[in-house]
């Protein structure tokens, strides 16, 4: 069984963010970009599933600009064999990005695609969604774990009422959340290896895809400051000041 | 002995797994061995020097050659904090064309500025010629060692972010025969987690330490090798740093000032820098020697201090804070530079000292003896060696330099300062005009553990509160340096006898660490029912500066590193 998994590259979540000043968006420059959390949680479950002897073949895929390469290095260190990376300068929206996963996956042919639920960048958690579709394939999403069982795959997804299971034909689509897995750290002679395996580059035209925007950013403001605490003396007051200033009992 | 394992062809070095006795536990554990021709701790402008450099070397004589760095930043420049005013001098000669590679060298220095404050005045004074900048750009160290780091790896250089050098490794003979990377997933109790990843040896012909200031390796090092028996103490200085985004009304490119004098008493050594870069942001920070004597000192608090002075506040106060960072300076010069070889490797950059004091620059000294040494260990390994070879060639070479000549003719500038502000602004006169650094003496440099005076023969000092617009307080700061650790791991900041820390440093100095921390690390916890204390060590705020490291009283704080990767995340510091 072949699987692709699709990684981005994204500013590190123990980075400080920080809105440019005019609003137009957040200043990037030399902020530490990783692999998106979800996603190295996607590699790391491929990888489990190969050393179970599940899965034959990992193919990385991360759609992005060229240091994406570093991202998708790292994803062959955790254990991925080959890397395909489309070059595209600036975002991507998801249904751009569907359609280019879909494009790769036409020519790859994986039984499994697996995702991170959501980037931690746009937090648009509509990819593995979109990809499905295109595909005509099942989904099972926000994953937190899975069983192979007589040809069909069962997933564990974490929702409101508890875990539901649901059970897939593959192909399918697979979107990650973070307690599918813990990511093991690579190590030292692993990214050694991963820089002598197979990277290939390709681009949207190549793949016949219009990745142009469809939407237009107003504006990114940063959070409202929290504002600063109080101590209380005694629980009679506490009690009070959530009924008459907070108003929240 | 060991088993084999399969590497993909093109990779030409010797692996091998080993099996070795493992860690303090002495349990039994499997750690990989890689070897290189020549092995570097440290990814800052000393190492990274180096290793280019050697690269170049090889590639214009056609010799095969493996480089390896190790950084313990999760990035290049993650790390990496300084002013700074940066002399090109170094980097001219490493890459000539670095205006074409596009270096981030970007703001040539305009007018320099040195400053006497009261607390309400600010007096102009002539710019010692030390810090004429003509020349010199005002730069981001942190990015500069990110380009630095492209430039390496464009020349073949294999560098490893992420990966902190925890041990040294010994041959039999006690040669350097390279060192270990951490182990990562140890839990807080010692044992290894589900992840555990064990360390790996990274065996050298000659390993290269270039830790910046106040090595934890080098630190190992110089103890077990007595490499400084011959030379003074070392001695610092905490650098506390912001970078603003200001109004553009306030910015003036290129522009530098520095001061002396008003928030500090006249004792302590100390004074700030304020650098104008572009895109409307200044460097702003603050040096306190780490000889201070009042425990009560605070230099974070110092700090916040300046920037409320009448002359400084204008500047800030329509604008934001932007990061926020501490890292210590070796301020010993020529005076404490210990032995820099011994059998399987050598000491570059701040790691050994050559920061120029009375310049406050250390980038274009550090980078050069990482050159230097590269061309000495270059030519040491083309002839067959017997045995752990030791360059000694390089301390000559070194000698011969400009390095050599730089740090010798300021040499006594800073020793001069025990003697207070006005003393060591006098002698410092005397000195560079009239003995142009020639004087038949040399003033001797002390360690700073060791000047804390008792709390109860000093004067707690009042600190305004933090206003939150311009001064701040030390969390919040903290929060700006994305500083993180994994949580659960062994503490970095171990304690060699933990009663000390109540018995000595409680008891004599008020536990002086929880005011020259930059980042809350220390905090005295007093229990409401019984009033017992104990020192609480917040480790995942630690921003690597290493002033407790030097200035404990008792040197009962030991730094290693922790889990690699860990630490500040600093972007344009
Ligand atoms: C506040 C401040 C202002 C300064 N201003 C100026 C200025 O204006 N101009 C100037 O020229 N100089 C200035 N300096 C000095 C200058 O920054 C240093 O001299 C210079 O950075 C020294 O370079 P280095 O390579 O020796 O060490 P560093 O720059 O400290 O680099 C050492 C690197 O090694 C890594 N490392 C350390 N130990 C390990 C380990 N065990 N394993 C793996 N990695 C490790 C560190 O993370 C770091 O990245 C300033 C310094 C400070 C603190
Ligand atoms: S714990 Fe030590 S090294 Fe870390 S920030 Fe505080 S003083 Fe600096």
């Amino acid at each position: 069984m072949k699987a692709l998994v699709a990684v981005k590259r994204v500013v590190d979540y123990n980075a400080t963010i920080l809105v440019k000043a005019d609003g137009s968006g957040i200043d990037t420059n030399n902020l530490k970009f990783s692999i998106n959390p979800f996603d190295e949680v996607a590699v790391e479950e491929a990888v489990r599933l190969k050393e179970a002897g599940m899965v034959s073949e990992i193919v990385v895929v991360s759609i992005g600009p060229a240091q994406a390469q570093d991202t998708l290095r790292n994803a062959l260190a955790m254990g991925g064999d080959r890397a395909i990376l489309v070059t595209v300068d600036g975002d991507v929206e998801p249904l751009a990005v569907a359609k280019l996963l879909r494009a790769v996956v036409e020519s790859e042919k994986p039984d499994l695609v697996i995702l991170g639920k959501q980037a931690i960048d746009g937090d648009c958690n509509q990819t593995g969604q979109m990809l499905a579709a295109l595909l005509g394939w099942p989904q099972g999403t926000f994953a937190s774990a899975l069983a192979f069982k007589d040809g069909e795959l069962n997933v564990i997804r974490e929702i409101d009422s508890g875990n539901e299971t649901v059970s897939l034909q593959l192909p399918a689509v697979i979107t990650a959340d973070l307690r599918l897995n813990t990511p093991r750290y690579v190590s030292l002679p692993n990214i050694m290896k991963a820089k002598k395996k197979p990277l290939a580059t390709t681009t949207p035209a190549t793949l016949g895809v219009d990745v142009a925007a469809r939407q237009r950013v107003l504006k990114v403001e940063p959070p409202a400051k929290r504002k600063a605490g109080i101590k209380v003396g005694s629980v009679a007051e506490l009690v009070a000041k959530l009924k008459n200033e907070a108003k929240v009992i | 002995m060991g088993r084999s394992i399969h590497w993909p062809a093109g990779i030409n070095r010797a692996y091998r797994l080993i099996l070795c006795i493992g860690d303090r536990t002495g349990k039994l554990m499997e750690r990989e061995s890689m070897e290189f021709d020549v092995v570097i701790v440290g990814g800052g402008p000393s190492g990274l020097s180096a290793a280019i450099r050697l690269r170049q070397l090889a590639a214009a004589s056609g010799r095969e050659l493996s480089v390896c760095v190790v950084e313990k930043g999760a990035e290049l420049g993650a790390h990496i904090l300084s002013g700074a005013v940066m002399e090109p001098r170094a980097l001219d000669e490493l890459l000539p064309d670095w205006q074409a590679k596009g270096a981030p060298l970007t703001v040539a220095c305009a007018d320099d500025n040195f400053i006497f404050l009261t607390e309400r005045r600010a007096v102009g004074l002539m710019a010692p010629p030390q810090m004429n900048n003509h020349g010199n750009y005002i730069v981001s160290l942190g990015n500069v060692v990110r380009w630095l780091g492209v430039q390496a790896e464009e020349a073949g250089v294999e560098v490893f972010p992420g990966f902190a050098a925890a041990e040294v490794l010994y041959d039999p003979s006690g040669a350097v025969r390279g060192v270990a990377t951490g182990d990562m997933g140890i839990g807080k109790d010692g044992k290894p987690t589900e992840n555990h990843t064990p360390g790996v040896e990274l065996l050298a012909k000659q390993t290269i330490f270039a830790e910046g200031v106040r090595g934890s390796l080098t630190k190992s090092l110089i103890s077990r090798l007595h490499l400084d028996k011959d030379c003074n103490p070392q001695t610092y200085g905490i650098g506390i740093k912001e970078l603003w985004e200001v109004d553009p009304s306030q910015h003036r490119p290129g522009r530098i000032e520095h001061t002396v004098g008003w928030p500090l008493d006249r004792e302590t050594y100390g004074g700030s820098f304020l650098y104008h870069l572009d895109n409307n942001q200044v460097a702003v920070g603050y040096v306190v020697g780490l000889d201070y004597k009042n425990p009560y000192l605070s230099p974070f608090e110092e700090f916040q201090r300046f920037k409320t002075h009448p002359a400084v506040r204008r500047i800030f106060e329509s604008g934001r804070r932007l990061s926020y960072g501490a890292r210590a300076l070796a301020e010993g010069g020529f005076q404490s530079i210990p032995r820099l070889t011994f059998p399987g490797g050598l000491l570059v950059g701040d790691t050994a000292g050559f920061l120029n004091v009375p310049k406050i620059k250390g980038i274009h000294t550090a980078m050069k003896s990482g050159m230097v040494a590269a061309e000495a260990i270059f030519a040491a390994l083309e002839k067959p060696a017997s045995g752990a070879l030791e360059v000694t060639a390089y301390p000559a070479m070194l000698k011969a330099s400009w390095v050599w000549k730089e740090l010798y003719l300021s040499r006594n500038i800073r020793p001069s300062f025990h003697w207070g502000l006005w003393g060591g602004i006098l002698y410092s006169a005397l000195d560079t005009y009239l003995f142009r650094g020639r004087a038949p003496w040399t003033l001797k440099v002390h360690s700073d553990h060791d000047q804390l005076r008792d709390a109860r023969d000093s004067v707690p000092i009042a600190y305004p509160k933090p206003d939150n617009t311009l001064t701040f307080d030390r969390l919040s700061s903290v929060f700006l340096s994305g500083a993180v650790h994994e949580e659960n791991q062994p503490c970095h900041l171990q304690l060699k006898d933990p009663s000390i820390a109540l018995t000595v440093n409680l008891a004599r100095y008020d536990s002086p660490e929880q005011r020259y921390c930059p980042a809350a690390v220390y905090e005295i916890v007093t229990e409401a029912g019984d009033n017992s204390s104990h020192l609480h060590i917040s480790a995942s705020n630690c921003l690597h500066c290493k002033s407790c490291d030097i200035k404990d009283p008792t040197q009962n704080i030991n730094w290693v590193v922790p889990e690699g990767g860990g630490g500040p995340n600093y972007p344009n510091m």
